[in-house]
């Protein structure tokens, strides 16, 4: 991920700076929302590389981390997944299976004055711990569950 | 282009409930067509969603986003009657917004 961007978006919230960055093209053109989309971390094929590719190798367990999930979920291609942060200061979550072909599945960009609390559906290819990684104050904090799944996701 | 998205927001306890529907295959690229050949990733990468302007949610996703892909928030701030736009973007750049009022 282009991390200076990222950080120069983060801090310099003025609008100078953003009109500039929207002159230059780099404001949410379509090769800025490709930048975003982190390639060496949504094709990690398992949960390390993963995780580092987020820059998240050292993580905390935590109990402020609430995760919604089935315990056994009959169609592996729809499988709700909800995740409520309670940890201040949250500003990412995401969702990682580890043993889906390519292990993260999302992340959220939880900007201030949105809750820190997200719910979708995905696909587990089949019985796999599901794990939520939320970034606060530059920490990494995680908790898992496994779900159990009876007909698969990836299908063919 | 896409069908439309399916977007509730609604307005509770200070807070906006917003729930979207969107209409999209999500491809993962794992899967084999009847003669056996590899179906091409098509799926959606990005999510935003802005109210006036400011992105109250920013998303990037992966394949393991099951199809037709339902997304749930909530954010402080808006009242009834404002308008708030989703826009998502997928790997082949297809892009679609679509807007809901508050209520």
């Amino acid at each position: 991920m282009d991390q200076t961007r990222r950080n120069v978006l983060k801090a310099g919230g003025s609008a100078g700076l953003l009109a500039l960055l929207a002159t230059a093209g780099m404001l949410r053109s379509e090769a800025a929302l490709a930048a975003d989309w982190n390639q060496n971390a949504f094709g990690a094929k398992n949960l390390k590389d993963a995780f580092d590719a987020l820059g998240a190798a050292n993580r905390t367990q935590s109990a402020d981390i609430a995760m919604v999930a089935p315990e056994i979920a009959e169609n592996g291609a729809v499988v709700p997944i909800g995740a409520v942060s309670k940890i201040p200061g949250t500003e990412s979550i995401a969702i990682l299976i580890a043993k889906n072909p390519t292990a993260l599945a999302a992340s959220f960009d939880i900007p201030a004055g949105t809750d820190p609390s997200v719910s979708t559906r995905v696909k587990l290819a089949q019985t796999s711990d599901v794990h939520i990684l939320v970034k606060a104050n530059g920490k990494f904090y995680e908790t898992k569950k496994e779900v159990k799944v009876t007909i698969g996701g990836c299908g063919g | 282009m896409a069908d439309p998205m399916r977007i509730r927001a609604m307005a509770k306890d200070g807070e906006v409930v917003v729930k979207v529907l969107m209409a999209h295959e999500m491809e993962t690229g794992q899967r084999k067509d009847s003669a056996g050949k590899p179906i091409p990733a098509h799926f959606i990468q990005h999510v935003s969603a802005t109210w006036q302007g400011k992105v109250v949610l920013s998303a990037n996703w992966g394949t393991a986003i099951a199809k037709n892909p339902f997304l749930e928030f909530s954010f402080k701030g808006a009242k009834k009657g404002d308008k708030i736009q989703i826009t998502w973007t997928d790997n082949k750049g297809d892009k679609r917004t679509d807007e809901a009022t508050i209520n």
